[in-house]
């Protein structure tokens, strides 16, 4: 029922209408007004934004699951000229984002309530984000996608630059220019692929039989974009500063969505359409993969900063996304899916959980901290939930995504997956110490005496987060039976496309 | 009733530990000891009805991952092997929670310890029921939580934080293997179902993995990383670090966990896979050694040990080495055998010592006790009865013992056997397990001299309050000490002797003596009699050796100590592992998480990328800007330009 209605435009630019409906409020109304102003900003955008939510649920849905292709797809010539089109559409690779998307931006809204500095414009900033990170997940056209996928980073900058912390310009800075390089390479090839296919239009695309030495070059240029994305080893560097920099919501914004932006693409564009290059390179992802998870999960151990410990922690729990992608078997691929949707629960509860005592004490110093659990038991007991559905407890969704990728990389070949494995070990080093360094041990520092425990809001967000990390860690059917036809259809058109001499790589070889 | 038996305690756990400020203490600790009775109750018909009836079944609840064939299923599976331990773990815990109404009774979070300890109780009890690698694995992990959480439970002791932390990251280390053997299972099987995999163990009898291009057998392989994980569990030799400093968490929680029933899952896991085992000959010599290994070197190190509780820790280790050195050969039952009796006597000598405890408010040091056995009485007579099972005390060719006497003598026995009859390192384990029983009867002996007799060593002010503990904690006692007594004599014949067979039903291949092959009455080559005296025989050297230490010349081992040979130093500091690991490991990894930091991202990638090109463009920019204040606003604007530029190419491009 839902097919007949533009139900993708309008879960992708109903925050738009929200935004420009808070700007022009801000216009009609008057300086001393401020006060009404904010609240009205506010309110709009939590109204919109669950409004949108409950959109999106409604697609999930009505989402036909044992379909393979595009669902829900509406076209309107755009340029017709060249081909060009406005076109949306998901299918079960991108339909989760979305509805993770929606569910993470109200929780954003609430956890901003208290933003002090230019209410409207944080609110209208963080509506046009959704609206632009939307767009990525339902765009079926190459310009449309470019656009929102580069658009993506303009309000996120600038809500690192306005609204961030100290050196908020530095990291902006070094945020943008990764970004930035890796964007002129993917349009670029971009380009290349429009005039090799004479198309824009992706679903044409992903039939589009690209040949071997283009797919190279394609391959790479988009590597170069999503990697940063990711963010891998070595191009990471960018996301630690963001993170320490941007306000909470942000940085719930940042990790729960932008990166999975990268893995996504990946899926859409570097896998199926370049099924050579990408088995080609898969050695290489690998390597890096098991990279980053080592050696960032050794970084984070080191860090006297809060969120720079769950930035890095990111970054390795990324590394299994890729490990995942690029085994291309069923297992690996539906793992890497679910565990970029948990990461997205899970880092953006961290960061939540960063920015309870942020607001309360101003620093994200470790050293600052200890004994909280004394003042915040309820607090307390949140952080360890998530912390331990960060270190990858079975019964939370953290566990499921890492062992379907290991088990994924496994088959590919088993060092990728004891490489991994290493990460497991690490993850309970860097965030039982952190545990215990901020909850645990007595209450020494004078000033968190006056510590609250969490309020309303607190609560609902966290909450919210905590029962759907351990729903999906005890019933996981309710994404992967979602993304089941279209990781399947994936999987297959990528064996299928392999050249002979590149099929050799099943490790097990049978008695038979 | 298997319904009852597993999720009562999750739910009394979800009550207690969600809504113990509305409910409060008492009704925290009514429920969750009330639901753990529960399930111990009907732990007991289901085993009557599963074990000694025969009524195998599984139920299957859920679907918890469903990707291709990969699918994991909750289930409750129901077989002798299940229900052995079902019994074991339910009981052992019910005891544990009456016992610690009084232990705690003094602790303002008690609310929370029922809690925790009811949701270790759940995390147990899935374990053992799953029917699957992965369920397995859930319940793995969850009462490795439970124990982080309980060894941490007076959070505010630096040194149980770090005991806590400690643990968790040296099972993790286990898990590092159990996770792989895991994805292996699946990657050679297709499939993590037990019945499912084991049926198909012989097909894949010539499967083989290749790792960094070297082959290897696939089912060794599996059965090795399978067993890493086993040893992180379970303590064994390399990684039973974690162990002692465990006892940092209240002592209730070292007899559940930390003796009766989580370090048994080691051993669980390799019985319940042990149709992979029957074909991994390498792997099983290497399960042979390590636990013959740890049964010796946890028990040198239990001489001289002066912490109570560390003392009966290492004893747990060593009689961990038993089990799994049992099942490296091959007996099964056996080990299952001693994991049961040793889960009651275990578990008193822990509440025991709990009991002294208390008695001396919060004396643990051996050293300043002693002579208060008349204090304690009751406490004395059951840490006893706990000695006389642990060191196996009974009467060999009649049948009458404490139960160690019975699963561990039969270990020894089966041993000499399995290694006569050519399987690997069994000589070799056997002559280790009579020299560790020596050894075991002495630290057992030298603890209970130097807790209860001879003179009072500590302040004498502390004996003026000591006192005999309260109804509540002796009775839990007294029930395990009557398993500690007749749980050998009775269930012997079922276990491993003529009922073995139809008790475990094709769970668990049924030990040597079933099939007839040897024993007494059995036309095969007898276990010559020394080697049934041989145990009981290093017991009573052991016995008396003690008896003259610290009976007779109690002066004896002070100087001893005092001296300070090299051998005592090694020993006390339990072969300098901590010191090594520390070298080996965490000093490494520090170091390397600083190099990776400090020099691999801000040196290198931040100094030759970012902010190498960052100068560079600064240094332009700013003549062209003059300033920064606008220039975040300045690379939006760049970057939507690029945006239109791109329409404009291509709507151009096309025009052309």
């Amino acid at each position: 029922m839902l097919s007949q209605l533009p139900i993708l435009s309008a879960i992708t630019f109903l925050p738009a209408v929200g935004a420009v409906a808070i700007l022009i409020l801000r216009v009609l109304m008057r300086a001393e007004d401020q006060a009404l102003l904010e609240r009205n900003a506010r309110g709009v955008a939590l109204f919109v934004t669950l409004f949108v939510f409950a959109l999106s649920v409604l697609l999930v849905v009505d989402f036909d699951t044992s379909q393979a292709g595009f669902q829900f797809v509406e076209t309107i010539p755009w340029l017709p000229a060249v081909g060009i089109s406005y076109k949306l559409g998901v299918d079960g690779l991108s339909v989760l984002f979305v509805l993770l998307t929606a569910f993470l931006m109200p929780i954003c809204i609430l956890a901003s309530w208290k933003i002090e500095r230019r209410v409207a414009d944080y609110m209208a900033a963080f509506l046009i984000l959704q609206t632009l990170i939307t767009g990525v997940f339902c765009a079926l056209d190459l310009v449309l996608f470019y656009i929102f996928f580069e658009g993506s980073l303009i309000p996120m900058f600038l809500i690192i630059g306005v609204w961030g912390g100290a050196e908020r310009i530095y990291a902006a800075f070094k945020f943008f220019l990764y970004t930035f390089l890796g964007s002129v390479l993917m349009l670029g090839a971009m380009i290349m692929m429009f005039i090799a296919a004479g198309t824009t239009d992706i679903e044409v695309l992903l039939t589009h039989p690209f040949a071997r030495d283009i797919q190279t070059w394609l391959w790479l240029a988009f590597f170069a974009s999503f990697a940063v994305k990711m963010p891998m080893w070595p191009v990471h560097t960018w996301l630690p500063d963001a993170h320490v920099q941007a306000p909470t919501a942000g940085s719930v914004i940042l990790a729960g969505i932008l990166l999975k932006l990268g893995g996504y693409g990946f899926l859409r564009f570097s896998v199926p359409m370049f099924p050579d290059a990408s088995a080609f390179f898969a050695p290489m992802v690998f390597v890096l993969s098991i990279i980053a998870i080592v050696y960032t999960s050794l970084v984070a151990f080191r860090q006297t900063d809060i969120k720079k410990l769950i930035a890095y922690s990111s970054v390795a729990h990324m590394g299994f996304v890729t490990l995942g992608i690029f085994s291309v078997n069923e297992v690996g691929v539906q793992g890497a899916i679910f565990q970029m949707i948990s990461h997205g629960l899970i880092s953006g509860a961290l960061f939540l959980i960063v920015g309870v005592i942020y607001d309360r004490f101003h620093t994200r110093e470790i050293a600052f901290y200890g004994g909280l659990v004394h003042k915040m038991p309820v607090f307390a007991a949140f952080f360890a939930l998530f912390a331990m559905a960060n270190v990858g407890l079975p019964g939370t969704s953290g566990f499921v995504g890492e062992l379907m990728t290991m088990t994924g990389a496994f088959m590919v070949a088993p060092i990728w997956a004891a490489g991994a494995a290493l990460g497991v070990i690490f993850s309970a080093v860097y965030m039982l110490t952190l545990y215990k360094k901020v909850a645990y041990g007595d209450l020494t520092n004078p000033r968190l005496e006056s510590a609250q425990d969490l309020n309303m809001r607190e609560w609902i967000n966290l909450g919210v987060l905590g029962v759907g990390v351990i729903w999906l860690g005890f019933f996981t059917t309710p994404v992967t039976d979602v993304t089941r036809a279209a990781v399947g259809q994936l999987v297959q058109q990528y064996q299928s496309a392999q050249t002979p001499e590149a099929a050799d790589m099943a490790p097990i070889e049978g008695s038979s | 009733m298997a319904y009852i038996v597993v999720f009562a305690p999750l739910i009394a756990a979800i009550i207690a530990g969600l809504f113990q400020r509305q409910i409060g203490d008492r009704a925290a600790q009514l429920v969750t000891t009330g639901a753990t009775i529960a399930a111990a109750l009907g732990s007991a018909w289901l085993f009557v009805d599963v074990a000694l009836n025969g009524n195998a079944r599984t139920y299957e609840l859920a679907t918890w991952m469903a990707v291709g064939s990969f699918e994991i299923a909750w289930a409750i599976r129901l077989d002798t092997l299940s229900a052995v331990m079902l019994v074991v773990i339910t009981s052992v815990s019910s005891l544990v929670h009456v016992y610690s109404w009084g232990y705690m009774s003094h602790d303002p979070h008690r609310a929370r310890f029922f809690a925790y300890l009811s949701l270790f109780t759940f995390a147990m009890l899935s374990l053992v029921t799953a029917d699957n690698f992965i369920q397995l694995f859930f319940g793995w992990e969850g009462v490795g939580l439970a124990s982080y959480l309980l060894i941490g439970f007076w959070y505010k002791k630096k040194s149980a934080n770090d005991a806590a932390i400690k643990a968790f990251v040296t099972n993790r280390v286990g898990d590092f293997g159990l996770v792989l053997g895991i994805a292996a299972i699946f990657a050679v099987f297709g499939t993590l179902k037990f019945d499912e995999v084991f049926a198909a163990v012989g097909d894949q009898a010539d499967a083989v993995l290749t790792v960094f291009g070297m082959n290897f057998a696939a089912l060794e392989l599996i059965a090795f990383l399978l067993f890493v994980g086993a040893m992180g569990k379970s303590a064994q030799f390399f990684l039973h670090v974690w162990l002692p400093d465990a006892m940092e968490g209240p002592t209730p929680v070292s007899a559940l966990i930390h003796a009766a029933t989580m370090v048994t899952a080691g051993v669980f896991l390799v019985c319940r896979s042990y149709p992979i085992y029957e074909l991994a000959d390498a792997t099983s010599a290497i399960i042979t050694v390590i636990g013959a290994v740890t049964a010796i070197y946890a028990a040198t190190v239990g001489l001289a040990q002066n912490d109570i509780k560390r003392v009966i820790a290492y004893s747990t280790c060593s009689q961990l080495g038993y089990m799994f050195f049992a099942a490296g050969l091959g007996l099964y039952s056996a080990a299952m055998f001693h994991l049961f009796t040793h889960a009651f006597f275990k578990a008193l000598l822990f509440l025991g010592a709990g009991s002294v405890i208390h008695g001396l408010h919060d004396e643990q040091d051996m050293r300043n006790m002693g002579g208060i056995y008349k204090l304690l009485p009751a406490t004395w007579i059951l840490m006893l009865i706990g000695t006389l099972a642990l060191t196996g005390v009974g009467i060999p060719f009649v049948g009458l013992g404490f139960a160690g006497f019975f699963s561990k003598d039969m270990i020894i026995e089966e041993a000499f056997m399995a290694g006569m009859d050519g399987v690997p390192f069994g000589l070799l384990a056997f002559w280790i397990a009579i020299l560790a029983a020596g050894l075991t009867s002495f630290y057992s002996w030298r603890l209970i001299f130097m807790t209860f007799h001879g003179k009072h060593r500590g302040d004498p002010e502390t004996l003026k309050h000591a006192h005999e503990s309260g109804w509540v904690m002796l009775i839990p006692l007294i029930l395990l000490a009557i398993g500690a007594v007749f749980a050998g004599g009775l269930f012997v014949s079922d276990f491993v002797k003529s009922g073995a067979m139809d008790f475990w039903a094709g769970s668990l291949p049924p030990g040597p003596y079933a099939e007839g092959n040897y024993g007494p009455g059995a036309t095969g080559h007898h276990p010559p009699a020394w080697v049934l005296v041989a145990p009981v025989a290093v017991t009573l050297i052991g016995f008396l050796t003690a008896v003259y230490f610290y009976m007779l010349k109690p002066d004896l081992p002070g100087k001893i100590a005092a001296k300070g040979g090299p051998l005592h130093s090694l020993l006390l500091n339990k072969w300098y592992f901590d010191e090594i690991y520390d070298v080996l490991f965490v000093r490494p990894s520090r170091a390397l998480g600083d190099l990776f930091w400090k020099g691999g991202d801000q040196r290198i990638i931040d100094g030759f990328g970012p902010n190498g090109v960052a100068a560079a463009v600064l240094a332009g920019a700013r003549r062209l800007a003059r300033g920064q204040s606008g220039f975040l606003y300045h690379y939006a604007f760049v970057m939507l330009i690029g945006v239109v530029g791109l329409c404009l190419w291509l709507l151009a491009g096309a025009e052309v």
